[in-house]
């Protein structure tokens, strides 16, 4: 049974179809659809429904210590109301998620996961903290709004004191009142624009989103579903649980060994990733030059030899190309190489890119 | 949702319509394109080929996914629709306008539905 985030009447009322989506019933568009969406988000502002993300607080005096252990980032010196992204690895350094790890205080940490994950991420978590702490699911207290985009800032400065909105990516501030809403506001995002993640209690959901609609609307806030959700990641090259990241691939292989280090104490994975440092695989970018649209699973041939596989991929309105990731061997694909894509049995030319896709000028 | 009168459908939900010149257009419904959501790319068979009712006679990308395009009647394609190569996003905003291939010596198909029954299909399929 699939279930509802609060604002599941909001979707309806705006006229986004929910599908079933990691647990959740979602809305993949609204009427204005994916390409709309996407280019409201790149040029004014969007506003999603993220509320299926989990949350689960760690808090205690070995809150820390068992973060360290948890993920491969280091959060020893963290400061309070900072944000670190982090892969979560396994005993043989595959990727068990990855997450967003908030420092409230020195024994106080909020960890966002993936909705899919959920029931694997919180009982991989239980089975492997210790000492004096308290764990706490809070996913199901809590909905979480995006507000991303140019925009973003300026629609928020009308609920709130801009004094009281974060300053630096990847920080947050608690207990803003937007509009009157107690919110967590993170300066953060999955759509590689600036923006923000609003987290409330559930009842606030439908208040919040509606505050946020009326000031919004006038600097180009349109609600966006999961597909603009996924096309603007990908043309950002933010990876996604379960396309460029599974429990058999590694941070390394991924693209994301830079948030693992190495050099801190024990956690778990290490023993195994020393061992992987070099890896085998990369994730690359891959731009068509044929007409069509590589998908997930779809096969990357260099001269005729097979070397890996589409992740994720996309028409990704902004940059107007059809864009993919791929798991490939290293020894191939240099930027500017051309491959090609096994696409329905035909083979489409592709050429090896840099990553990401698009960057936003700051 | 748009539903012309003059326009018989496929349960896969491509159109056709009948010329005076004894020619039949064929395209995508109106409920095709929404449920598609917006289109990327479409490829198409070639002038010349000959095709049965229900032969895929292309397909079609959209950003969600790629399906087949299917012809509701058979004959044989008279001309293509060269302009949506380049601008697909006229199957979004222009469904009935959006012809995908003109077909001669077309045999007419029974099996498809008219206006009113096609909405009742929709309707039904809701």
């Amino acid at each position: 049974m699939d279930l509802k985030t609060p604002l599941y009447d909001i979707h309806l009322k705006y006229g986004g179809k929910p599908v079933p989506f990691a647990g959740y019933l979602l809305p993949v568009q609204y009427p204005s659809g994916i390409t709309a969406e996407h280019m409201a988000v790149r040029t004014a502002a969007g506003i999603f429904d993220v509320s299926h993300m989990g949350e689960v607080i760690l808090q205690g005096p070995d809150a820390l210590m068992n973060v360290q252990m948890l993920v491969t980032n280091d959060c020893s010196a963290m400061a309070d109301g900072q944000v670190k992204y982090s892969p979560m690895c396994n005993d043989n350094g595959g990727i068990v998620d990855d997450l967003l790890i908030y420092k409230k205080t020195a024994d106080h940490y909020m960890l966002v996961i993936n909705a899919a994950n959920h029931d694997k991420d919180t009982a991989w978590m239980k089975s492997k903290i210790k000492g004096d702490l308290a764990f706490k699911d809070i996913s199901a207290e809590i909905a979480q709004i995006a507000i991303q985009g140019p925009k973003a800032k300026e629609i928020l400065t009308k609920l709130t004191e801009v004094e009281s909105l974060p300053v630096k990516y990847y920080s947050f501030t608690d207990e803003v009142s937007v509009g009157g809403i107690s919110c967590l506001v993170s300066r953060t995002g999955y759509t590689g624009e600036d923006g923000y993640e609003l987290y409330t209690a559930n009842e606030n959901a439908v208040k919040l989103w509606e505050l946020l609609m009326e000031s919004g609307g006038v600097c180009g806030l349109i609600p966006c579903g999961l597909g603009a959700r996924d096309t603007l990641r990908l043309e950002a090259a933010m990876p996604l649980y379960g396309h460029e990241m599974n429990d058999f691939i590694t941070p390394f292989e991924a693209g994301i060994g830079q948030f693992v280090k190495m050099n801190k104490d024990d956690f778990i994975g290490k023993a195994a990733l020393a061992a992987k440092v070099n890896a085998k695989l990369k994730r690359i970018g891959l731009e068509l030059e044929d007409r069509g649209i590589a998908r997930n699973a779809d096969k990357v041939f260099s001269n005729g030899n097979e070397i890996g596989y589409v992740t994720s991929g996309t028409m990704c309105p902004f940059i107007k190309k059809a864009a993919a990731m791929a798991l490939v061997d290293a020894a191939y694909a240099a930027a500017g190489d051309m491959l090609e894509i096994e696409v329905r049995g035909k083979y489409l030319k592709a050429k090896a890119v840099g990553l990401p896709f698009y960057k936003r000028s700051l | 949702m748009e539903i012309p009168k003059d326009y018989f459908f496929a349960r896969t939900h491509e159109w056709v319509k009948y010329t005076d010149k004894g020619t039949a257009f064929v395209g995508l419904s109106d409920h095709a394109q929404e449920t598609m959501g917006d289109v990327a790319f479409i490829n198409l068979c070639d002038e010349g080929e000959s095709f049965n009712a229900g032969d895929v006679i292309g397909d079609i990308e959209s950003i969600k996914a790629v399906s087949d395009v299917y012809t509701p009647v058979g004959g044989t394609v008279l001309s293509v629709n060269d302009n949506l190569l380049d601008k697909p996003e006229l199957i979004n905003s222009d469904p009935y306008g959006s012809w995908l291939v003109e077909l001669e010596d077309f045999k007419k198909n029974d099996e498809l539905l008219d206006s009113n029954a096609y909405e009742k299909f929709l309707a039904e399929a809701e």
